[in-house]
Formats: C-alpha cells, sequence, structure tokens
C-alpha cells in the first residue's frame, strides 16, 4: 500500500516540522545594544480613544521629539490588550516597541513571561533612584518578583463621588467616614419606587461599575499572599470582613434581586447616561475621572468627592484608597530598546510630561515630584484624589504570575456570596485560596 | 503530492499536530515551549473552574438550541410552502434576521429582553405574566440565547422549503386518495422525503452550537455593563458562567491568561466532541431517516 506508506511519511513530516518550528518561537530579552542618538522610528501603542486624550498623548510625543530630534515616533491608539498581547508575541518590525495598557494586573504576566524588558537596568544606567521618584504602591503594581517590567503612567485612585443636593435633601452633611455611617447614610438617600427606586443610596451590588470587590477590599487592607506566596483569602479577616458587610448594604437597600434589576436600567459607564449623572444613584464608587465627566455631560446638581469610608474599627486610616493605573514598558523583542528607553523615561519620570498628560486627561499624577507641582491643575473634586494616592495606607492587588486571575476568582466568590449562594463565607474563602494557589504553581 | 494534500497538510495536519504537542508543553507564546507531561490535561479536568460549566453549557446549546432551531426552521418552512398569497414576503421578512452580523443582532437582543427597561417584559407584566431576567439572570441566559438563535432561523428555512417543494406531489395525492390525514402525511411522506436535509441541519446545527463564541460573549459583556478599556478584567461568562462556552475559554485562557497548553487542551477537547457528535449522527441516521433507509 504505497498510498498509506506516502501519507505516514508525510504525517511523520508534518510532525518534525511542528517540533522544530516550537523550537524557533520565544523571544529571549538580551542587553539593549542599539545607540539612541541614531536616526531611528519607535512604534508606540497606547489604549486611549477619546480624542482630547489622544491630542494629549501627541503633544507630549511632540515635545519629546524636540527634545530628541533623532527619535520619531509612530503612535497608535486605542489599542485594546488582546491586540497588545498578540502583536508582542509576533514580534516583527510592525510590532510595538513601546506599550502602555491600563490593565494593571497584567504586569505579572508580561513580567513573568518575558514580553516586557526588565528596565531596571535602563534606571540604573541613567542613575535614577525608582524609590525616589514613584509613591511605593505604584512601584508595587508595576514590578513582579524583583522585575521592573513596567513603570507607572498616570495613575487612578478610587474614591467617593456624591451628589450634594440628594444630601442636603436627606438632611445629611458631610460624606460617611465609617462603614456603619456609610450603611446609614446610603439607606437614608435611597427612596424605593414599587419594586424599583426612584433614587438608590448608592449600588452596592459588584457589578455596578467600578464597585468591584477589590476596590473595595482596600478600605479593609488586605493582604493577598502571605509571606511564602499562598492565597491569605481564608487567614486575613479583612476579606470575610468585606463580604459580610457589602452583603448586609446589599439586603439593607432591598436586596440582591430587585438592586439588579435596577441596575439593568442604568446607561453605559463611560456616557452622559451614567446612573450618576442622571441622579438614579446618590452615590457612586469611582476613579477621579468621574466629578469631570459628570460636569461635561452637564449635570445640573453639585458635586461631592470624598475617601471611601472604612470599617469602624480602622476608622484613624480614614483617606486610604484603592489604587491602579496605566502601566507603561518596552516590548523585549524590540531591536530598539535603548531609544525606547529614552521614550519611556520621558513620559514616566519627566515632571513637565507627567504634569502636562495629567492636566490633560484628569489622571492623578505618578511620580512624587509632579503630585507637588505647582503647574498641577487642582480642582477641590480632585485634589480629593490625590490626598488618597499620597495616603500611606492606600494598597493596590499585587502583580501575580498569573496575571490579575487571582482576583477574578475572588470575583466570583464575591458574586456568589453577594447572590446568597454561599452559605458559609469562611469556607467559601477557604476552597476559593485553594484555587488561587493551584492556578498560581500553574503559571510559574 | 495533489494540491488537496498540501491545502490539508498545511491547514489541518499540521495545525492539529501542533495543537497535541502543545497540550503537553507549558507555553505562554513568548518563551519556547517546556514539556510538562499531563499537566494541562489534569488541570482542565480537575481543578480549571471554568471548564465544567463550559462544557454544560454547550452542551446544552448543542442539545437544546439546535432542536430548537430545526423545529423552527422546519416549521416556518412548512408554513410558507402552504400560504398561496405573499409567500415572497414572508420569505424575506424570515430570512431577513440571518442576514444581521451577530454582534449587532445580539446587541439588539440585549436591548429588547432588557429585564428593567427592555419592550419585551414591559408587555410580559402588562399582560400580567412573570417577566424573567433573560441575560441578566443565569437561568435564562441560554433561554434567551436560543431565542436568539431561533429568531435567525432564515437559514434553515430557505434549505428546508426546497427540500419540502422537492417532495413529489404523487405520493401526497395517492395518500390522500387512502384516506391519510394531515399528520400521516407528514410522519409517513414529508419526513422520510426530507430526512438527509434534516440530519445536514442537525450536523451543521451541532458543529456550530460547539464554535458558539460571538453571541454569548457580547450578551455577556454588554449585560454585565463591562465595556473595555477601563483597565478591568473581564472574565466571560455573565452571568454566573452561565454564557460560557468552551471558545470562549479557549480563547480566555490562551490569549488572556497566556497558557497556550490548556487552551490546546480544551480545544482538542472540542474537537473529539465535535467529531464524536457527527460520527453518532451519521451513524444513526438510519433512525432519523426512520422507514426509507
Amino acid at each position: 500500500m504505497p498510498r498509506t506508506r506516502r501519507l505516514t511519511a508525510l504525517a511523520t513530516a508534518v510532525a518534525a516540522l511542528s517540533v522544530l518550528a516550537t523550537a524557533c518561537t520565544g523571544q529571549s530579552g538580551s542587553a539593549a545594544a542599539d545607540d539612541p542618538d541614531k536616526e531611528v522610528t519607535l512604534n508606540f501603542w497606547h489604549g486611549w480613544s477619546a480624542p482630547s486624550e489622544a491630542k494629549a498623548i501627541e503633544e507630549n510625543i511632540a515635545r519629546f521629539e524636540k527634545a530628541h530630534p533623532n527619535i520619531k515616533v509612530k503612535v497608535t491608539g486605542n489599542m485594546t490588550d488582546d491586540k497588545i498581547n498578540q502583536a508582542l508575541r509576533a514580534g516583527g518590525d510592525k510590532a510595538p516597541d513601546v506599550v502602555s495598557s491600563f490593565t494593571t494586573d497584567s504586569v505579572g504576566k508580561f513580567c513573568n513571561s518575558g514580553a516586557f524588558a526588565d528596565l531596571n537596568p535602563f534606571l540604573k544606567k541613567a542613575g535614577i533612584d525608582k524609590a525616589k521618584v514613584f509613591p511605593k504602591t505604584l512601584l508595587d503594581y508595576t514590578q513582579f518578583n524583583g522585575n521592573q517590567c513596567t513603570l507607572p503612567l498616570l495613575n487612578d485612585a478610587y474614591g467617593l463621588v456624591y451628589n450634594k443636593d440628594a444630601f442636603k435633601a436627606a438632611g445629611i452633611t458631610e460624606p460617611p467616614k465609617t462603614w456603619s455611617q456609610f450603611v446609614e447614610v446610603a439607606q437614608k438617600l435611597t427612596k424605593p419606587d414599587g419594586d424599583s427606586y426612584e433614587q438608590l443610596g448608592i449600588m452596592p451590588t459588584y457589578h455596578g461599575y467600578e464597585t468591584t470587590p477589590v476596590r473595595l477590599a482596600a478600605q479593609w487592607s488586605p493582604t493577598y499572599f502571605g509571606a511564602d506566596g499562598k492565597s491569605n483569602l481564608a487567614k486575613d479577616p479583612a476579606f470575610a470582613g468585606m463580604l459580610t458587610a457589602q452583603k448586609d448594604l446589599v439586603a439593607k437597600l432591598g436586596g440582591y434581586e430587585k438592586l439588579e434589576k435596577f441596575r439593568s436600567t442604568f446607561g453605559d459607564e463611560w456616557s452622559a447616561e451614567h446612573p450618576f449623572h442622571k441622579g438614579q444613584v446618590a452615590m457612586q464608587i469611582d476613579g477621579e475621572w468621574r466629578a469631570s465627566m459628570a460636569k461635561e455631560a452637564g449635570v445640573t446638581f453639585e458635586i461631592g468627592t470624598a475617601p471611601l469610608p472604612v470599617p469602624d474599627d480602622q476608622a484613624g486610616d480614614y483617606g486610604k484608597g484603592y489604587l491602579s493605573g496605566t502601566i507603561m514598558g518596552i516590548a523585549s523583542g524590540s531591536k530598539k530598546q535603548n531609544a525606547s528607553w529614552e521614550l519611556v523615561k520621558y513620559m514616566t519620570t519627566d515632571t513637565e510630561a507627567v504634569v502636562a498628560f495629567a492636566n490633560a486627561i484628569h489622571n492623578v499624577p505618578s511620580t512624587l515630584a509632579a503630585l507637588d507641582s505647582p503647574d498641577l491643575q487642582v480642582t477641590p473634586e480632585f485634589k480629593t484624589f490625590l490626598d488618597i494616592a499620597r495616603h500611606p495606607k492606600s494598597n493596590t492587588t499585587p502583580a501575580q504570575a498569573d496575571g490579575g486571575t487571582y482576583q477574578l476568582t475572588f470575583q466570583d466568590l464575591a458574586y456568589a456570596v453577594e447572590k446568597g449562594d454561599v452559605a458559609d463565607i469562611a469556607a467559601g474563602l477557604a476552597k476559593t485560596g485553594q484555587q488561587i494557589d493551584t492556578d498560581i504553581a500553574k503559571a510559574k | 503530492m495533489s494540491p488537496w494534500l498540501i491545502g490539508f497538510a498545511v491547514f489541518f495536519a499540521y495545525p492539529l499536530l501542533s495543537t497535541v504537542y502543545f497540550s503537553f508543553t507549558k507555553y505562554d507564546g513568548f518563551r519556547p515551549p517546556v514539556f510538562n507531561g499531563l499537566d494541562n490535561w489534569s488541570y482542565v479536568f480537575t481543578d480549571y473552574p471554568l471548564f465544567w460549566p463550559a462544557m454544560r453549557n454547550t452542551l446544552w446549546l448543542v442539545v437544546v438550541m439546535v432542536a430548537c432551531r430545526v423545529v423552527f426552521g422546519l416549521g416556518v418552512g412548512l408554513l410558507i410552502t402552504r400560504i398561496k398569497t405573499g409567500a415572497g414576503v414572508f420569505r424575506t421578512l424570515f430570512y431577513l434576521p440571518y442576514l444581521a452580523p451577530p454582534v449587532a443582532a445580539t446587541l439588539a437582543f440585549v436591548f429588547l429582553l432588557n429585564p428593567g427597561t427592555g419592550p419585551v417584559n414591559t408587555l410580559l407584566e402588562a399582560a400580567g405574566l412573570p417577566a424573567p431576567g433573560w441575560f441578566t439572570d443565569a437561568d435564562w441566559s441560554k433561554p434567551a440565547l436560543t431565542v436568539l438563535a431561533v429568531w435567525g432561523v432564515g437559514d434553515l428555512m430557505v434549505i428546508f422549503m426546497a427540500a419540502l417543494l422537492d417532495v413529489p406531489k404523487e405520493q401526497y395525492e395517492a395518500a390522500e386518495l387512502d384516506g391519510a390525514g394531515a399528520w400521516a402525511r407528514f410522519r409517513h411522506i414529508t419526513l422520510p422525503n426530507i430526512s438527509p436535509i434534516i440530519l445536514f441541519a442537525v450536523v451543521t446545527g451541532v458543529i456550530q452550537a460547539m464554535q458558539y463564541y460571538t453571541q454569548p460573549l457580547v450578551a455577556g459583556k454588554v449585560a454585565a455593563g463591562v465595556i473595555g478599556g477601563s483597565g478591568q478584567q473581564f472574565e466571560p461568562g455573565y452571568p454566573d458562567k452561565s454564557t460560557l462556552t468552551l471558545p470562549q475559554v479557549v480563547y480566555n485562557v490562551g490569549f488572556q491568561r497566556f497558557d497556550y497548553g490548556t487552551a490546546c487542551v480544551v480545544a482538542l477537547v472540542l474537537f473529539a466532541l465535535s467529531m464524536a457528535f457527527t460520527a453518532l449522527l451519521m451513524r444513526r441516521r438510519g433512525g432519523l431517516i426512520g422507514t426509507g433507509d
């Protein structure tokens, strides 16, 4: 049967090919050897898409090119993480040299897989002491196991945005500082209307846009991983405390079903139809951008901002909050790493550049010098978030080998708890912790 | 080497073999793959929290959605072949939804079936009927997807109409002379005549259901209120993993978690399932065809 023999030979050839092909994939990071003073064009990919944001980037790049006449930067905006990941894997001269991403949670994956180059040698060569330039929390979320494969490019702080007119109408004089005050205020502000609401104090469910489990948990100052690198969900009472407190708030505001039904009437988070703009909710857990977005949407009520409340037994830490932000790194496959470093260094450490960019897109600056810069435009609403960013107890979610998968696993448990599907929170946390350990061991 | 063989080798055999190879390695797409034995396989079947929910949902869709689509496609085809006037108009009306792009169609359905603001629930409530949460309720999200799939049944309708019009008229006339009623005529003449087409519809439907990706992903994202670009990670399957399908898992674990090895295992499971279903259906076609074979 010569035909089958031919087929066998072909199959063997194909199998051999596949093994060969796999041997040529993957890139190893090598020390950068390019000359940063030579004529060069860099590909820079970022995720911003709004015209005002894209303009701010272009202005920044124009200033950079003026300072480095030999480096041209080709900017591509509106890039999603999926496109970025794909291009980094594929490599080649169309792939980006410099990348910025909004997903802080990806840092662990980027560093662990070697997709981004370690910036420590570059920082050292440039004589930059990163601990003196960046706030500690920001350094925490931009590195993994000592590999500083990204640097922070602006920062997001999370706090409470509230409707001052609704507060006045309900006879509330100041924003709540502790969780029990918060529950009380949320109930006071809630006006039920049949099986819906005329106005809700706050949307407490985890699908309420920025009200994610990790953002809330930050107020309890949690420790996600023990010294042994194992998940700490079951050991740290912060997690059970947060889950219980949120579940109780959900029950007090009308229960999960009723709240979720009301949530389905909300407009898009990034549109003028946001429930906070429309007065459907009186308080919103959100980032520093919300107040200016609400104003741009033409809201008629007065807006107040405050840090998120803290659990009653941590009242002394009022003012802290969750921090994350945009990250910027250099593709390890890039042949122009020294020139790329010039751009990254300028965008992330040059005070003038950081301040101008923060002013343009209403984000919190990401360097200590920029935070204190007199050129920073500070509205009273914005100042709240600057203070949260500076607060010593503000915290973040640590980078992990599996990216942010551990947060999603925790989030799944939180969804089940708020729905009432988990009676025993302690057992749920223990099981979730085991799952997180399994996933991380797999990713390492 | 025939041209077909080159195509087969490049586009089928090589990808399949390399998928098998990668399923035994730890591979993130950046570093070279490292052999890790059965790690990925045991992880998928015992430790991976998204796998079994996705498997259950995919099988649910394969059974219920395909059955509904075939029954509706055949029903509509029967109706329209019977209509004396305006058949063309109805044919167009039933075919049009099939032409809607899946993302747009899904967006429209999430809007129509929105429990708080959608017209469907407003009508149901006005009529005093229970108004389900559709895409926001884990028990109703797959039925909602099925409604969406049935709405786009135009492709099957056209195929069934062609088959129905091909059934020899003499057989119906002979049956009527023997005093056969409508059901008997359908059961003993129509069904045996169109059974190969039913088999075709079921097999292609099963393969499509196995690859069901766009609609559940979009429905889940929109109903969850998650729009990309905010830096929030998104896990597919809202609500409560009920719209998670195997292809979504392949994408999520491979391209978003950088774990190609695990993604390859899930892809192979999907491939094996598709093969098994198809083989089973082809084997059983005697049963499907009933009397004619």
